[in-house]
Formats: structure tokens, C-alpha cells, sequence
């Protein structure tokens, strides 16, 4: 039986003693323990370390493998208010879709009261529609019942940056997409026609690497281990990259990009590219921190490039 | 926008030869010295075009005319400091350094190169006197930290000039901005309309018009407010050391 003190970890206060706690408990209990006595302070939103400028612990962490004596201390840091992923993911994706359509209604106050609830005169413009929509639908329904989250949270802070790019862009481009004065591609069909077969081979592939990353993950669990191509020739692309997810969706967006052949949509893509080139980076980095065999033919994000 | 740059270096130009091991070398030394020399030597000699010109004329009205050629240049030339914080001479964020050189850019060719008509206005006076007379200040300051000998009222006048200056330099800039406006709007100028191929528009007037929102409520508030906390930072000690002594 061990005692654990938990003091701030820049005041250096004394902010709780706990004290019987069982050898095998896990910083998870712990910290709902910690939250009985600081209500304000919910797990989520608590960083407890060893040290008070070090690597928080896991919730998994069991406290007689830490190397501490029979009064462990700790130092807790406020991570501030937290909001889960999921409803980060459901609030920044929802908002696109909903967004999109009012423009393609052509809602009163955005364009000339003229062409108020009118539609496009373009084919392309319907096309256009249902390709962004399906793309969020495909994402809030991932969000629900495909991925599997390592964290449960994310500061709170975060959904309003993320928010405000997401539905900024696709104001901005479905704005200029469905606008009276839109311009169709220079090429015509031949030109929506390769876009979309680039676009939905691109879905087809995201929707398979999601697939695959769950699969290697069991339920409830937040294991890591290294992904391998699958029977679904999609999921091939694993040979050459480490975050084909990535891959894919920078595709998608090439795709739509040519599809409406629009400059906002461009410019979406690239620092959608950009975002995703850093994030691809620093898992390909992790993996190679992690596993001493990871396939060294593997790049971040684009084969051989990048 | 008219901002001397405080809150980029901080104190680091007097502290950088203590602190830090990995900084520039002699040669790195020796080329900002001589970049900073010339800089200030470039602003006094638009500080004596002005107050030449102003003499000859008896009037300060139109005095942009007699130091556009200097101004642009030495303004211009000041993009080189963004290279110098990329490079790693100068220990300052490229960003927040990039920003400001932009936006003293900006308004020297995109808006009064650009609108003939401001080019006779008052407020272009009052924003080119208060970077004068900043950067002169700023760059010597600069050259005296390099050579390890700030004499203290180089540093004051750094550190309490702005108090005017920058109200000064951001009021002049900003009505300079909104005497363009009408000019913009009339011409079109760097506008694209509907419709083209790529599907985009762009309306400079609107754009100029949410710049000047957003300089004087959210930047010159914060960028002020910054500077008068690092002047308490940097000209405090001094108030105490004299004290006990």
C-alpha cells in the first residue's frame, strides 16, 4: 500500500494526499481520485508527471512500476477545458456539408436577389455538389463508426480554430462554385470526367486505409503497430508510404480541384497539403522512433518524395 | 505598421553576446554593422531631403516628392531583414519580422506608389516622418548593440519615441489608406471580377477597407500595448540600479 501526494507543478503546492492507494492502480484511478477532491479538474483535463517539466504519464501506467518510493509524488498540470475528438470531428465536418448547400440552394443574402434559390445552369456545378457532400457525409459517418481515437480529447480552444478553417474554405469555395457568373472547366467533359475518376478512386482508397488502421487496432484499445498492405489492392500503397490517408485525401482534393477548376478550391488543397505533410511527417518519425524494422522504402507522404 | 520592431528582438540584441553560444559569427557581425550603418545613413539622408525640401518650399505640403526615390529604397531594402532572422544572424521570428517589413512594403508601393492621387496628401507626411525618425533611432541602436556600445540615450529614445511616433506613424498610414479608397474603388485597380477561368475574385477596396478595421482595433492596440510593457521591461532596471546607488 502506497501513499501518492500530488503537488502543482509551478507553484510546487501541495494540492492533494492520497493516501492507502493500492500498488497496482493506474494514474487513470488516480486521477479520478485527484478529481474528487478538485471537481473542477476532470481527468481528461489533468497532466500528471514524474517531474514537473517532463512527459506526462499514460492513464495506463500502473504505480508500482514507476519509479517512485512508498509516497509517490507527482505534478499535476490543468491541460485547461478539453472537448472530445469526436465531437470536434462532428462539429468542423458538419459545418462544410450544411455550409456547401446553402450556397448551392442559393440562400437569400449571398447572391443577387435575382437568383435567390435558383440553380446552376452547369451540370458540372450538381456534380460538384454531390462529390463535396459525400465527402463529409463519408467523414462524420468515419467519425462514428470507423476510427479509433488514441486520445479523448483535445484542448477546447481547438474547435474554434479548427472550425473557422474548415467552414471558412468552404464558404470561400462554394461561394464561387455555385455563383451565377461560374465558369465551367477549360476542357469540358473530358476534364470533369478524369477529375472524377480521380476523385472517387481517391475516397475508395481513403475510406480503405481508414478501414485498415481500424482493423489494426482492437476495440478499446490504443495499441500501436506498424500497418502492412491488406488484401484490397487500395491498401497497397502502404508499401510506399507511411500515411496513405493522406495520400489519398490530397488526391481527393486534386481531383475536385480540377473538377471545378476553381482557385479557392486550389488553394484549399494546398495548405490542406501542407497541414497534412507536417502531420504525415511526425507519425512517419514516431513510427521510426517506435519500431526498429519499419520498411525502410516507406516515405511520409508521397512516395519517393516526400 | 509603423512599429519599430520592439517586440521582435527584445533585448536580445545586448544580451545575445552573453547568452548565446550559437550565434553570428565575425563575419555575420561585421556584414550587419554594415547593413545597419548604411540603413541609418539611408533615413538621415531622407530626414534632410525632407526638411531641406521644406525649407526651400516654405510649405510642408507635397514633401513626398522630393525623397520618393530614397524612401522606397531604404524601405524596400528592409526585406534583407527578414533573410537576416531566416539566416539566423539575427535572433527575431521571421514571421513577426516578415510582417512588419510587409506591411511598411505595402504601403509604399500598394497604396501610395500605386494611387497617384494620395501621393500630395498630408498623411503621407505624418506616417514618412514617424518611420524616419524611428528607423533612424531603430538602426543606430542596432549598430551600437553590435559594437557592444549602446549609449543609454540611444536605448531611451528606442524605447520612448514610439509613444508618439507609433500613434503618429499608424494615424498617418491609416488615412492615407482611406484617401485612396475612393480612387481604388473608381479604377478597379488590382481587382479581378467575375467572371474568369479560374473562378476567383478579389476586390482591393474591400480588402483595404478590412485591413483598416483590423490595424486599429485588434494590431495597434496589441502591438502598443506590447511595446510600453517591454519599455517597462528594459528601462525599469535602470530606474532601480540608479536608486541604489
Amino acid at each position: 500500500m502506497g501513499h501518492v501526494e500530488i503537488l502543482d507543478a509551478k507553484t510546487k503546492d501541495k494540492l492533494c494526499f492520497l493516501d492507502k492507494v493500492e500498488p497496482n492502480a493506474t494514474i487513470g484511478e488516480i486521477k479520478s481520485m485527484f478529481h474528487k477532491s478538485h471537481p473542477q479538474w476532470y481527468p481528461a483535463r489533468q497532466s500528471i508527471r514524474l517531474d514537473p517539466k517532463g512527459k506526462s504519464l499514460k492513464d495506463e501506467d500502473v504505480l508500482q512500476y514507476l519509479p517512485v518510493g512508498t509516497t509517490a509524488t507527482f505534478y499535476f498540470r490543468d491541460l485547461g477545458a478539453q472537448i472530445s475528438w469526436v465531437t470536434v470531428f462532428l462539429t468542423e465536418y458538419a459545418g462544410p456539408l450544411l455550409i456547401y448547400l446553402m450556397f448551392y440552394f442559393r440562400v437569400p443574402f449571398i447572391y443577387a436577389s435575382k437568383y435567390d434559390f435558383t440553380t446552376s445552369k452547369h451540370w458540372v456545378v450538381h456534380l460538384a455538389c454531390m462529390c463535396h457532400s459525400f465527402h463529409y457525409v463519408k467523414r462524420l459517418l468515419e467519425t462514428l463508426f470507423v476510427h479509433r481515437f488514441s486520445h479523448g480529447t483535445m484542448p477546447l480552444r481547438n474547435i474554434f480554430k479548427n472550425c473557422t478553417y474548415y467552414w471558412g474554405f468552404a464558404a470561400w469555395m462554394a461561394y464561387y462554385i455555385n455563383h451565377p457568373l461560374y465558369t465551367p472547366p477549360i476542357y469540358g467533359e473530358q476534364q470533369i470526367r478524369l477529375a472524377l475518376i480521380v476523385f472517387l478512386f481517391c475516397q475508395i482508397g481513403n475510406f480503405s486505409i481508414h478501414i485498415a488502421l481500424r482493423n489494426l487496432r482492437p476495440p478499446g484499445s490504443k495499441t500501436r503497430k506498424i500497418p502492412y498492405p491488406t488484401k484490397n489492392p487500395f491498401t497497397w500503397i502502404f508499401l510506399l508510404v507511411s500515411c496513405p490517408n493522406y495520400t489519398y485525401e490530397l488526391g481527393s482534393w486534386l481531383g475536385f480541384t480540377l473538377m471545378t477548376q476553381c482557385l479557392p478550391v486550389a488553394a484549399f488543397t494546398l495548405v490542406g497539403f501542407i497541414q497534412m505533410t507536417v502531420w504525415a511527417k511526425g507519425k512517419h518519425r514516431s513510427y521510426l522512433k517506435e519500431f526498429r524494422d519499419y520498411p525502410t522504402l516507406r516515405s511520409p507522404i508521397l512516395p519517393f518524395i516526400l | 505598421m509603423s512599429a519599430p520592431a520592439m517586440g521582435t528582438s527584445k533585448t536580445a540584441h545586448t544580451d545575445s553576446s552573453n547568452k548565446k553560444k550559437k550565434g553570428p559569427g565575425t563575419l555575420a557581425i561585421a556584414y550587419l554593422v554594415i547593413y545597419n550603418v548604411v540603413m541609418t545613413a539611408g533615413w538621415l539622408v531622407i530626414a534632410v531631403g525632407l526638411v531641406r525640401a521644406y525649407l526651400a518650399r516654405g510649405s510642408y505640403h507635397g514633401l513626398y516628392y522630393s525623397i520618393e526615390k530614397p524612401l522606397k529604397f531604404f524601405q524596400t531594402g528592409a526585406l534583407l531583414e527578414i533573410l537576416h532572422c531566416a539566416v539566423g544572424i539575427v535572433p527575431s521570428s521571421v514571421v513577426l519580422t516578415g510582417f512588419q517589413v510587409m506591411s511598411r512594403v505595402f504601403l509604399t508601393w500598394a497604396v501610395t506608389h500605386s494611387v497617384r492621387e494620395v501621393q500630395s496628401e498630408d498623411s503621407v507626411l505624418l506616417f514618412v516622418v514617424a518611420w524616419t525618425v524611428t528607423e533612424i533611432i531603430r538602426y543606430s541602436f542596432y549598430t551600437f548593440s553590435l559594437l557592444n556600445h549602446l549609449p543609454y540615450l540611444i536605448k531611451w529614445a528606442r524605447y520612448t519615441f514610439f509613444v508618439v511616433l507609433y500613434p503618429m506613424g499608424v494615424a498617418g498610414e491609416l488615412l492615407t489608406i482611406y484617401a485612396a479608397l475612393p480612387y481604388v474603388q473608381k479604377t478597379g485597380l488590382y481587382s479581378i471580377t467575375l467572371p474568369n477561368n479560374y473562378n476567383f475574385s478579389f476586390d482591393y477596396h474591400t480588402f483595404l477597407i478590412l485591413i483598416m478595421h483590423h490595424v486599429f482595433s485588434k494590431l495597434f492596440p496589441q502591438l502598443y500595448f506590447h511595446m510600453i510593457r517591454q519599455r517597462k521591461k528594459v528601462l525599469g532596471h535602470v530606474e532601480e540600479y540608479s536608486k541604489v546607488e
